[in-house]
C-alpha cells in the first residue's frame, strides 16, 4: 500500500520519537529498525539514513543489517502478502506445488509484488502450524491442508 | 511479594490446579472449559471458540458455573481446535463454532458430554466399568511424560496466579532463601540435564564455567527456534512463559548475574505477546526487579526479537545479533561463559532446557536423573510432523524408541503408505531409515546412527518422498541461511546444492556422489560454526541409507519415489482407460487427447507434469513412469 506524503511525514516524526527513546539502550539498532519496518512496511534509503544519522553510525551498517535479516524489506509490499510455508513438514506434504500454483496464478516469483501493488508472494520457512500442512497465510488469514486446486478460489476472495 | 503472599496465592488456587491434572475429582461446582490457545489451534479458529463459550454460557444462564480458560498447547495439533472440560477431563477435538451451544447445553448444563465430538482413541487400554475415557487415557497421551510441558494446557499463561498455584516461583524462593549459588549449580550438574537446543552440552557445566567473579554477567535464553517444522520452544513460551522467566532468575542467582535477555523469533507473535505479559506481571508482583523476596537479589529480563535469520540460533551469532549487528558467529573459544554478550560472561540456554530447571530444584537432582537413560536424563519434547497421523507435540522419557513415538503415540503413517524415514535435527540432522526404528532416542544413540537429537523436530516421510529431493531441500535452506562469513560454508553448501539439483534434474554424472562426499568431509572439519559443520548431514545420512536412490537418479535417470518432476513421465494405461475424457478436460496444458470411449494418450512434449490427470482419473488409469 503506497503511503501518502502526510502519512510518511507523520510516521517519520513518530520514528524520530522512538529513536530518541531507545538510542541509549544496549544494542539499539535492531529494535529501531524493526520498529521502522513495521511502521513503513519497508525500509527506504531515507529511513535508513535517518536511523544511521540519529545513532551516529554509517548508513552502510544499517544497510548491512537490512540485507542480512529476512524480516527487513527494501521495497514496499503489496496490499495482500501471500506467505506460502516452505517448512519441512509442509514441504513433504506438497508445499512446493502449492507455491508453484500461487506463482503461476499471480504471474510473479516469490519475493516479488504484482505490478498493480495488490499481491506479494513470500516463501516462509515455517509458520508453525505443522498440523495443518501445507499451509499458507494471506494477511493473517490461515489456510491449511491445501492442494493446488484450492488456490484459485482463495486468491479470488482478495481480488475483488 | 514475600514468601507468605506466595504461599497464600498458591493455596487459593490449589483446588483448581488439582482438578486440572487428575480426573474424577469432585471439582468445585464450576466447569473449566480449557480451550487450546497455541498457534496451531489458533490457526484453526480457537480464539473465536473462547468468546462463544463465554457468551453461550451467559445466554444459557450459567456464566457463574463456567470458567473459560485459554491455555497453551495440548499437543494433538492434527485434531485442533481442542477443548477439554474439567472436572470430567472430557477431550473434545475439532470443535467448530456451531458445536459450542450444544456442548454448553448438553454437557455444562445437563451433565451429558456430547459423544460425537469426544476423542476416544484409547487403543488397547482397558478402562474400569463406567469410566469414560479422558485426555490421559488416549493413545496419544498414554506413553508421554510431560515435564517440560507440564503446565501447557493446564494453566492460563496470561495469569501469573495460575502459575503460582502450580508451584510457580517456589523454586526461585527456595534457591534464594535456602541454597547457595554453588548448591544450585551442583544440583543442576547432578541432575544430568543436557542442553535441549541440539548439541546436548551439560547445563550445569555451562553454569559452572560462568561462576568466576566478574562485575557484570548476563543470562540469555535462546528462543530463536529456526529449525523448520519444530515448535517445541514456541509451545512452552505460549503455554508456560513464567517457567522460563523463573528458571532464568535461578540461573542469574547461580552465576551472579542481574540481567537477562530472551531472544525470540519475531515470527512467533503469540509467544512474544505472552512473554511480554508474563514479564510485566512478574515485575508487578516483585518476582523480577530489585530485591526479590526481600533477599537483596536483583534480576530483570528484556525481550529482543529475532529478524528471520536461522544462523542466529547459533549461540555466538545470537549474542552478536542482540548487540545490534549482522548475526554472524564468532570463533569459540572464548566461549560465551567467558566472553559473551557485550563481552561479559554469559550463560545461554535454550527454552526447553530452562523449562526443566524449576522442577529439578523442587524435586531434586536424583528425581530428574531417575527419568530417561543414564547419559541422557529426563525427557525430550518432539514436534511430530509430515506424513504422520497425529501431527503435534509429544514429550517422552529419553530412551523411548522411535517406533513407540511414531506408531504408538503418533498413530503411524496415514493413507496406508509405507514408512520410509524419520528426519531429526532439521537442516543439521539426518534421516533414519525403517531398519533403525527400534533405536532408543537419546543424544548418543541418535548420533551413532548418523543423525542427531537436534532441538526436537521430527519429520516423518513415506514412500512418496524422494530422499535426494529431501537432501536438496535442506541444502537450499542452508545455502539461503549461510551467513557468508566463512568460505567453506558459503561456497561448500552452494556447490553441494548445484550437484544435488543436477541429480534431481536427471543431469547427474558418474562421480557426483564422490564429489558430494568430499565436499561434505571438508565442510564438516573447516566451517566456522555448527551451521556449516552440520550442513552436510542431510546429504551424508541419506547417502548412507538411501545410496540406491542417488544411483537410480544418476545412472538410470529414474526417481524411485516418483517425486522428481524432471525424471517423471505421466502415461495412460490403455487397459484401464474408459475414454471418459475427464482428464483431457482438466489438463491445463492441453496435452491429453483421444476419442470418447477409447483410450486417451498424453503428449509428453506438451505435458507440464502437474499431476492433475492422476488426481482426476476415477479408474486409476494414469500412471507415473
Amino acid at each position: 500500500m503506497a503511503l501518502t506524503k502526510e502519512q510518511i511525514a507523520s510516521k517519520t516524526e513518530e520514528l524520530k520519537a522512538f529513536i530518541a527513546a531507545h538510542k541509549d539502550i544496549d544494542g539499539p539498532l535492531m529494535p529501531i529498525m524493526q520498529h521502522a519496518q513495521e511502521s513503513f512496511s519497508y525500509l527506504s534509503m531515507e529511513t535508513m539514513t535517518l536511523i544511521a544519522d540519529s545513532l551516529g553510525i554509517p548508513v552502510a551498517d544499517v544497510y548491512g543489517i537490512a540485507t542480512f535479516y529476512a524480516q527487513f524489506s527494501l521495497k514496499p509490499k503489496g496490499d495482500y502478502v501471500v506467505s506460502v510455508c516452505q517448512g519441512t513438514a509442509c514441504y513433504v506434504k506438497g508445499a512446493a506445488a502449492v507455491l508453484e500454483e500461487v506463482k503461476s496464478r499471480l504471474g510473479i516469483e516469490a519475493g516479488e509484488t504484482t505490478p498493480d501493488g495488490k499481491f506479494s508472494i513470500q516463501d516462509t520457512r515455517c509458520l508453525g502450524c505443522c498440523g495443518l500442512a501445507p499451509v499458507m497465510v494471506v494477511n493473517g488469514d490461515v489456510y491449511g491442508r491445501l492442494v493446488p486446486a484450492d488456490i484459485k478460489g482463495i486468491l479470488e476472495k482478495y481480488d475483488a | 511479594m514475600n514468601l507468605e503472599t506466595l504461599a497464600r496465592i498458591r493455596e487459593e488456587g490449589q483446588a483448581n490446579a488439582a482438578m486440572r491434572v487428575a480426573t474424577g475429582l469432585p471439582g468445585t461446582g464450576v466447569h473449566h472449559v480449557m480451550v487450546c490457545g497455541g498457534t496451531g489451534c489458533t490457526s484453526s479458529g480457537s480464539e473465536k471458540l473462547c468468546e462463544l463459550f463465554a457468551s453461550e454460557a451467559e445466554k444459557q444462564g450459567i456464566a457463574d458455573k463456567v470458567k473459560v480458560v485459554r491455555t497453551g498447547c495440548f499437543g494433538l495439533c492434527a485434531l485442533g481446535p481442542i477443548v477439554i472440560v474439567y472436572p470430567e477431563g472430557t477431550f473434545y477435538s475439532q470443535v467448530k463454532a456451531e458445536d459450542v451451544a450444544e456442548i454448553v447445553e448438553s454437557h455444562l448444563l445437563g451433565g451429558e458430554p456430547v459423544e460425537r465430538l469426544v476423542y476416544e482413541d484409547i487403543g488397547d487400554l482397558k478402562l474400569p466399568e463406567g469410566h469414560s475415557p479422558t485426555l490421559y487415557d488416549t493413545v496419544f497421551y498414554h506413553k508421554q511424560l510431560r515435564l517440560a510441558l507440564r503446565n501447557c494446557g493446564r494453566i492460563n499463561p496470561e495469569d501469573i496466579n495460575e502459575y503460582i498455584a502450580v508451584d510457580g516461583y517456589r523454586a526461585l524462593a527456595k534457591v534464594l532463601t535456602e541454597m547457595t549459588p554453588d548448591e544450585v549449580i551442583q544440583t543442576v550438574l547432578d541432575s544430568g540435564l543436557r542442553g535441549r537446543g541440539g548439541a546436548g552440552f551439560p547445563t550445569g557445566r555451562k553454569w559452572m564455567f560462568a561462576k568466576a567473579p566478574a562485575p557484570k554477567k548476563y543470562v540469555v535464553c535462546n528462543a530463536d527456534e529456526g529449525d523448520p517444522g519444530a515448535f517445541m520452544d514456541r509451545s512452552i513460551l505460549e503455554g508456560d512463559p513464567h517457567a522460563v522467566l523463573e528458571a532464568m532468575a535461578i540461573a542469574g542467582y547461580a552465576i551472579g548475574a542481574d540481567e537477562g535477555y530472551i531472544y525470540v523469533r519475531a515470527e512467533y507473535p503469540i509467544a512474544v505477546q505472552r512473554l511480554t505479559i508474563a514479564i510485566e506481571q512478574a515485575r508487578e508482583a516483585g518476582l523480577l526487579g530489585k530485591d526479590i523476596f526481600g533477599t537483596g537479589f536483583d534480576f530483570d529480563i528484556q525481550l529482543r526479537l529475532g529478524a528471520g535469520a536461522f544462523v542466529c540460533g547459533e549461540e555466538t551469532a545470537l549474542l552478536t545479533s542482540i548487540e545490534g549487528n549482522r548475526g554472524e558467529p564468532r570463533p569459540r573459544p572464548p566461549f560465551p561463559a567467558v566472553k559473551g554478550l557485550f563481552g561479559k560472561p554469559t550463560v545461554i540456554n535454550n527454552v526447553e532446557t530452562y523449562a526443566n530447571i524449576c522442577q529439578i530444584i523442587l524435586n531434586g537432582a536424583d528425581w530428574f536423573a531417575s527419568q530417561g537413560t543414564k547419559t541422557s536424563t529426563g525427557t525430550k519434547v518432539f514436534a511430530l510432523g509430515g506424513k504422520i497421523k497425529h501431527t503435534g507435540l509429544v514429550e517422552v522419557p529419553m530412551g523411548t524408541t522411535l517406533r513407540e513415538i511414531i506408531y504408538d503415540i503418533g498413530g503411524g503413517i496415514p493413507n496406508g503408505k509405507k514408512f520410509k524415514a524419520a528426519q531429526t535435527g532439521g537442516p543439521s540432522g539426518g534421516c533414519i531409515p525403517a531398519a533403525n526404528l527400534d533405536t532408543a532416542v537419546d543424544y548418543d544413540s541418535l548420533k551413532a546412527i548418523g543423525s542427531m537429537m537436534g532441538s526436537g523436530g521430527m519429520i516423518i516421510m513415506d514412500e512418496d518422498n524422494c530422499m535426494v529431493d529431501i537432501a536438496k531441500f535442506f541444502l537450499e535452506f542452508t545455502v539461503d541461511e549461510s551467513c557468508g562469513k566463512c568460505v567453506p560454508c558459503r561456497l561448500g553448501t552452494r556447490r553441494m546444492l548445484d550437484i544435488l539439483t543436477r541429480i534431481t534434474e536427471g543431469k547427474g554424472e558418474d562421480g557426483d556422489i564422490e564429489k558430494l562426499e568430499a565436499i561434505a568431509a571438508d565442510l564438516q572439519c573447516s566451517a566456522l560454526c555448527a551451521l556449516g559443520q552440520t550442513a552436510p548431514n542431510p546429504v551424508v545420512s541419506t547417502l548412507r541409507y538411501f545410496r540406491d536412490e542417488y544411483e537410480a537418479h544418476i545412472y538410470e535417470k529414474r526417481c524411485p519415489a516418483g517425486a522428481c518432476k524432471a525424471l517423471l513421465q505421466y502415461a495412460i494405461d490403455p487397459e484401464k482407460c474408459k475414454g471418459c475424457s475427464l482428464c483431457s478436460k482438466k489438463c491445463p496444458a492441453g496435452a491429453i487427447s483421444g476419442e470418447i470411449k477409447k483410450p486417451f494418450t498424453i503428449d509428453p512434449a506438451k505435458c507440464i507434469k502437474c499431476g492433475v490427470c492422476m488426481e482426476t482419473c476415477r479408474f486409476g488409469a494414469v500412471v507415473k513412469k
